[in-house]
């Protein structure tokens, strides 16, 4: 089965082949008895789910065979010299599980997207796109060298420019879209430095290969290894949305929402996550970049969850949420606990793509209304919507042992806890940063459920006017909420003797190198039974409480939400502007960046490009073509005697000489 | 009738060639120009038509055919070409025909 893996990427390529060139002949065809976005959604669900059953016979095929590791070559792409880059996927359990995810809450979104984008006239174009993305997508996780990750990761990047910009006659839209692209470019600077830097040192750019030398190394290649760590890091930045790029995905959320919950939330923005623990070897062996990548994570996890507090807009919220939870997996893959990483980024997916879905059947609802100050009240008018909001609400917050996001989260917090190197010390503040975002998101995000779907109705007129949505809409919905809950059953910490069949079976041949360094290394404390009840203790009381504090605040004493603000004024003003991180970067790099940009162009291009190499080369040659033209008389007599004496010179040169 | 050697035709033939071409240099009627360079022509031809006779072939009769048969065709086309510069210069003076001039 496994040298079939190409259908995945192809299913959905011939999806948009259909969709794009056919997409509106067949939905003006079958007008009189579907809807538009029913035909060509079916088109683009339908490629998913095939893709989807082949991810899966793959999984199946591969579950319970140890080191289950196979290359799959289709052909040569780039041969020039040594240079040699082929068309070739990586089939093993880290690529598996993020195909998993990538086509199975792929195939939930397009399904649940036949029912959001019943109202809108493009529907062709936007399962189009949204086709794309996911071939693009699976080519980012399949490949096997870092060339093929390139191509995929910047693919995504344009799918999510052409998603997020769906609604291009609107403005924000359309700056949304290019401020994605521009944003992510900066990080995909940093990332082809990074695969240049492996080319020239390792001479190839297939990670076994690479991975191989490197194994292989003693400490030769220490300060390149940290080099292409810090620049793998940096693209990595761009596209998981960690500080100081992390500026493009709250605006990203002015995409239609499947797109806000496959790409901004599910898949594409994991990328970096993925990135790190595919690499798991170079970051393993570089201890200092891996702090520097923990805290960076940690950071955004603390600072991205406070402006969750604040926002009003349902979305924001969840893209706020969604940059603190990358933050949680990027601390993850720093501290070196990958296979945690990559469990977390697992049921973050599922909750995560429920929360957005969710919110957007509510937007849906209420006519594209998502601030939550005009909501409220809404668990009644739609039971379902609520229901499953509520269990990714509850998945996110991490509720304690029924939920994934405890058991994932969990497992990252107990991880940052244990470090030891290159100081206990770090590992205690990032498991406190770690856990006091904890608190944060179990509170903002039930200060979302609260004001959405509790209290009284703030908008009457809205309220009377949503509806449960269709079945269609619905009933991805549920499946992601049972896997929100089942999921985190994958993971359950060993420590306490139960099965962590995703850490220590699935994925530990992956993993098994670096895990190999870090023990070699004294990476990690082992903690004993007690302490891990006590940290899982902490991390349910932790979540009870900020759900409670929300239903505190927002339910029962409403005027404790306005009394703070007001009684913090500023800083609650400076919270809700989004820290000004904007108009910083506005101030400091983009109004001098529009000042050089024109200096270049008033001075060095008009002046020094425009007219004197574009004028003077033109008239350079005008010059010369007045000198020739003194030869052109105009009197047919002097052309004649040319031609006329050429011959002569010519018979006397031939016949003569 | 005695016979008339091949290079008095020759001669005759170069002759007729450095009038035509003197007419080409120094006339300025368009139309003496014209008949100058058929003079040529014909002056290529006759050579044809000696050589031929010179060596019993009639491969060079039947080249002069060819030539003037393209002489009308460029006769025609030339005429037509003249008759319109006249349209609009009103002149047959070929130096009224200058706007080539650099």
């Amino acid at each position: 089965m496994v040298e079939y893996v190409w259908l995945t990427i192809a299913f959905p390529l011939i999806g948009v082949l259909i969709n794009l060139f056919f997409g509106r002949l067949l939905e003006d065809a079958f007008s009189k008895w579907f809807k538009r976005s029913e035909v060509t959604g079916f088109i683009g669900s339908v490629t998913v789910v095939l893709s989807f059953l082949v991810s899966f016979a793959i999984f199946l095929q591969a579950l319970g065979i140890e080191h289950f590791s196979h290359q799959v070559k289709l052909w040569d792409w780039i041969t020039i010299g040594d240079f040699h880059v082929a068309i070739s996927f990586l089939v093993d359990p880290l690529s598996i599980i993020m195909l998993l995810v990538v086509t199975g809450v792929g195939s939930l979104i397009h399904i649940y997207a036949v029912g959001y984008m019943d109202h809108d006239e493009g529907s062709a174009r936007f399962f189009t796109y949204l086709n794309l993305f996911v071939a693009s997508m699976l080519v980012l996780v399949l490949s096997d060298n870092y060339a093929g990750l390139y191509v995929g990761w910047e693919l995504v990047g344009v799918c999510s420019y052409l998603l997020i910009g769906f609604w291009f006659f609107k403005p924000s839209a359309a700056d949304a879209g290019k401020k994605a692209f521009i944003v992510n470019r900066i990080g995909d600077f940093g990332f082809a430095l990074g695969i240049f830097l492996i080319w020239s040192t390792f001479g190839t750019l297939d990670y076994m290969e690479v991975f191989h030398e490197v194994g292989a190394s003693h400490g030769e290649f220490a300060s390149v290894i940290n080099w292409v760590t810090i620049l793998l890091f940096v693209g990595a930045i761009g596209k998981s949305a960690q500080i100081p790029l992390y500026v493009w995905l709250p605006d990203a959320m002015e995409g239609p929402t499947p797109v806000s919950a496959l790409i901004h939330a599910a898949t594409m923005v994991t990328a970096g996550v993925y990135m790190i623990a595919r690499n798991n070897v170079l970051f393993a062996m570089a201890p200092n970049v891996s702090l520097v990548i923990a805290f960076v994570g940690a950071i955004t996890a603390f600072f991205a969850a406070t402006m969750a507090l604040v926002a009003f807009d349902l979305k924001r919220v969840l893209a706020y949420s969604t940059i603190s939870q990358l933050g949680y997996m990027i601390l993850a893959v720093g501290v070196g606990a990958y296979a945690a990483g990559i469990f977390h980024l697992f049921t973050h997916a599922f909750f995560k793509a429920l929360l957005f879905m969710a919110a957007g059947s509510v937007m849906h609802a209420m006519k594209g209304v998502i601030d939550m100050r005009r909501l409220g009240g809404l668990k009644d008018k739609m039971p379902e919507t609520y229901w499953t909001f509520l269990i990714g609400a509850a998945a996110l917050s991490g509720f304690p042992l029924i939920t994934a996001g405890f058991w994932s989260k969990d497992n990252i917090l107990v991880k940052a806890f244990e470090l030891q190197q290159p100081n206990q010390a770090f590992g205690i503040i990032l498991y406190t940063i770690g856990i006091i975002t904890a608190l944060l998101t179990a509170f903002y995000t039930f200060r979302a459920v609260f004001m959405t779907f509790h209290g009284e109705p703030r908008d009457k007129n809205l309220y009377d006017h949503a509806h449960e949505n269709r079945r269609v809409m619905t009933l991805p919905l549920w499946i992601l909420a049972i896997f929100s809950i089942g999921a985190g059953f994958l993971g359950l910490p060993s420590k306490l003797g139960l099965p962590n069949w995703i850490e220590d079976g699935w994925l530990y041949s992956v993993m098994a190198e670096s895990h190999e360094i870090l023990e070699h290394a004294h990476h990690f404390a082992h903690i004993g039974f007690g302490l891990e009840i006590a940290l899982l203790s902490i991390s349910a009381v932790v979540a009870l409480v900020g759900i409670f504090g929300a239903w505190h605040v927002y339910i029962r004493y409403p005027q404790i939400a306005v009394d703070t603000a007001r009684y913090a004024g500023r800083f609650y003003q400076l919270v809700l502007d989004k820290y000004r991180v904007d108009e910083l970067y506005d101030t400091w790099i983009i109004e001098p960046g529009k000042g050089l940009a024109d200096i270049l162009a008033k001075i060095v291009d008009m002046n020094f490009i425009d007219k004197t190499l574009v004028d003077g080369s033109a008239n350079s040659v005008r010059g010369l073509g007045h000198i020739m033209a003194i030869l052109q008389t105009g009197y047919i007599r002097n052309y004649v005697m040319v031609i006329f004496v050429g011959i002569v010179v010519m018979g006397v040169y031939f016949f003569l000489l | 009738m005695e016979h008339i050697p091949t290079t008095w035709y020759l001669l005759l033939a170069a002759i007729l060639f450095s009038i035509g071409a003197g007419g080409v240099l120094i006339r300025r009627n368009t139309l003496v120009i014209f008949m100058c360079v058929e003079m040529m022509m014909n002056a290529a031809n006759l050579t044809f038509v000696a050589f031929a006779r010179e060596f019993g072939s009639t491969t060079g009769q039947v080249f002069v055919f060819m030539v003037m048969t393209v002489a009308a065709v460029e006769v025609a086309i030339g005429l037509a070409i003249l008759v319109e510069l006249y349209r609009h210069v009103k002149s047959v003076n070929i130096d009224s025909f200058d706007s080539l001039k650099g």
